[in-house]
């Protein structure tokens, strides 16, 4: 330990008076110009499902197709927000999306952060080879334990319960991963210096390891809700009870028998996009570098 | 075994690791993680694998039938070679546009300075909004009047039946799957591209390489390690196509759009065969285990990885 900082300390000297050549300004020529419209327009094309999806939602019904492509109706209709929040539980639905996405993500965090810990900083037996096989799971389509699972929350008689929605998607390998990456990025001496000074193992997990891994914490934190707040498949297995509906099933929900009332459809729909298009604006840095630095769980 | 880590093992050799190292400690912290884990994952799919050997209703007395299940899949059920080849045909098309399209869009961005970044978040965008939305507004886009065939209507182009025609309706599943997941891919190149020593290329621009073989001989290969990153990540995304058919086309017309989840589902919780459905998901674990095991042993010869 001793001989490894006394080489950190002697090393920095060489590499850090030495001026970094400033970096090489890109002349604009007329392409950059070109470049620019083009990803305007590009952009534009690509942005419009949803502003046609906010459009649409304000168009009384009998102009969603009759106008066409025009994409402004004659009047705004906001009456399709208020048919939204009442031809299902829409309030309900959306507690339940928020109370399911953030006990999921709460979960998801803790017992990866406890497990990236042990992987990261204990030593015992067969921890690479059990890290190695968790990791595995990386790879492992979910839709491939549906049907297992649901027999097991039928015998469990959760069926139609929050609880089903959240528990059996909190342990995937994705977030220990990250969160394991970081910590062995940092040195251990922090830990080291806080065993010496009396700190119990819990102590130290709570105010040395916690405030230095804050923003993996955050990355993952913010994955596991995004997956939970958009996740299909598992609760339109699980669900069939509208009260206990999250907002992808209750959009679902929504084109009955009697065909597709598309206005107020929209209405959820956009409303069921907003805190995702919030948290792309206020977080885009860590989203960025979460994607980047390997896996999405993505369901 | 010993002498590979003298100074860790020799002073309490006699002892288990797991009782002499921080084993104890390990246990706890790692006891919720492995618990789910094993019950929520490993459980799961062992059992997936035993229901498959059964006659499994919802309701009722499952009944074993051993591999019937499976010779049922393989010989006896035309619907299971559809749905494979439809699946095995997204999987292709998707992949191969989504990794191209990836490609050329975050080599773009890269290039734009200042506003790519802000591109490259818009683009994300779809990716971490509910796909049931993002869905039902293509279904909407793509009804026989929906907007797509108004706007074709302004150059007096007919549009066609997107979504129920047999010949197309594949083809928008693509559309719109590659719209929603392209932004993921397009940030995993972007950080890709922007590893690489912009002083590399400026060597490579002296030697005189052109734009092109700038590309094709330094880019490439140093943006090889993201560009299998994605590549697996994609195609096993893509064999788990399940919200776009079920939204858009309900595996229609015919079977012409139906995937293996959505049979999988299908006779999961439509035809109550739980049995049938778990073979169902064994084929599918055994083709993505292959495909991707396949793309590790290839890894050495197509990534390369001295930057």
């Amino acid at each position: 330990m001793t001989t490894e900082t006394v080489a950190k300390g002697a090393t920095p000297y060489t590499g850090a008076l030495k001026r970094q050549p400033p970096a090489r300004r890109r002349k604009k020529r007329p392409g950059t110009y070109i470049s620019r419209v083009g990803v305007i327009l590009a952009g534009l094309v690509f942005f419009f499902p949803f502003l046609w999806m906010v459009a649409t939602s304000l168009k009384p019904t009998s102009e969603v197709f009759s106008t066409g492509s025009n994409f402004l109706a004659s009047r705004v209709e906001w009456s399709n927000y208020v048919t939204a929040w009442t031809a299902i539980p829409f309030a309900q639905v959306i507690a339940n999306s928020f109370l399911v996405s953030i006990a999921g993500a709460a979960l998801t965090t803790v017992v990866s952060l406890l497990s990236a810990y042990a992987f990261a900083r204990l030593q015992f037996r067969h921890r690479d080879k059990l890290f190695l096989v968790f990791l595995g799971t990386l790879v492992l389509p979910q839709e491939v334990l549906v049907i297992p699972l649901y027999i097991m929350m039928n015998k469990l008689d959760l069926v139609n319960s929050l609880p089903a929605l959240i528990v059996p998607f909190a342990f995937g390998a994705f977030g220990a991963f990250l969160i394991r990456q970081f910590l062995l990025s940092l040195p251990v001496e922090f830990e080291e210096a806080a065993r010496i000074d009396g700190a119990g193992s819990l102590r130290i997990l709570w105010s040395v390891i916690l405030p230095l891994v804050r923003a993996p914490l955050a990355v993952v934190a913010v994955f596991s809700f995004i997956d939970y707040w958009s996740s299909f498949l598992w609760p339109l297995i699980v669900i069939n009870d509208v009260s206990q509906a999250t907002i992808p099933l209750g959009l679902s929900m929504f084109s009955g028998e009697r065909g597709t009332d598309w206005g107020p459809l929209m209405a959820a729909a956009t409303v069921a996009v907003i805190p995702s298009l919030l948290v792309v604006i206020l977080l885009q840095r860590q989203l960025v570098k979460g994607v980047s630095m390997g896996g999405f769980g993505g369901r | 075994m010993m002498t590979a880590l003298p100074t860790l093992a020799v002073k309490n050799a006699k002892k288990p690791a797991w009782v002499t190292g921080h084993g104890k400690l390990a246990a706890v912290y790692l006891a919720p993680g492995m618990l789910g884990f094993f019950i929520f994952i490993v459980v799961p799919l062992v059992a997936s694998l035993v229901i498959s050997l059964f006659d499994w209703p919802l309701f009722g007395t499952p009944k074993f039938v051993g591999l019937e299940n499976y010779t049922r899949m393989l010989t006896g059920d035309p619907v299971f070679w559809t749905v494979l080849g439809n699946t095995l045909f997204f999987a292709v098309c998707y992949t191969v546009l989504n990794l191209v399209l990836a490609l050329a869009v975050s080599t773009w961005l890269h290039n734009l300075g200042s506003w790519g970044p802000f591109f490259r978040v818009l683009f994300f965008v779809p990716v971490v909004t509910p796909m049931v939305a993002n869905a039902l507004v293509w279904r909407l886009m793509l009804t026989d009047d929906g907007v797509v065939n108004s706007f074709l209507a302004n150059f007096g182009i007919h549009g066609p039946s997107w979504l129920s025609n047999s010949q197309l309706a594949m083809g928008s599943l693509i559309a719109m799957s590659l719209w929603q997941g392209i932004g993921y891919n397009i940030i995993v190149l972007g950080a890709g591209l922007n590893g690489i020593s912009p002083n590399l290329l400026e060597a490579a621009r002296i030697d005189g390489a052109g734009a092109w073989q700038r590309f094709f001989r330094v880019v490439l290969p140093m943006l090889s390690p993201s560009l299998f990153f994605c590549t697996v990540m994609t195609i096993i995304g893509s064999f788990k196509v399940f919200t776009q058919p079920y939204l858009l086309t309900l595996g229609g017309p015919g079977e012409s759009t139906n995937t293996i989840v959505l049979y999988l589902y299908r006779n999961g919780f439509s035809f109550d065969k739980l049995g049938y459905a778990s073979a169902l998901a064994w084929a599918l674990f055994v083709i993505v285990m292959l495909i991707t095991a396949l793309q590790f042993s290839q890894q050495k010869r197509l990534v390369n990885y001295d930057n």
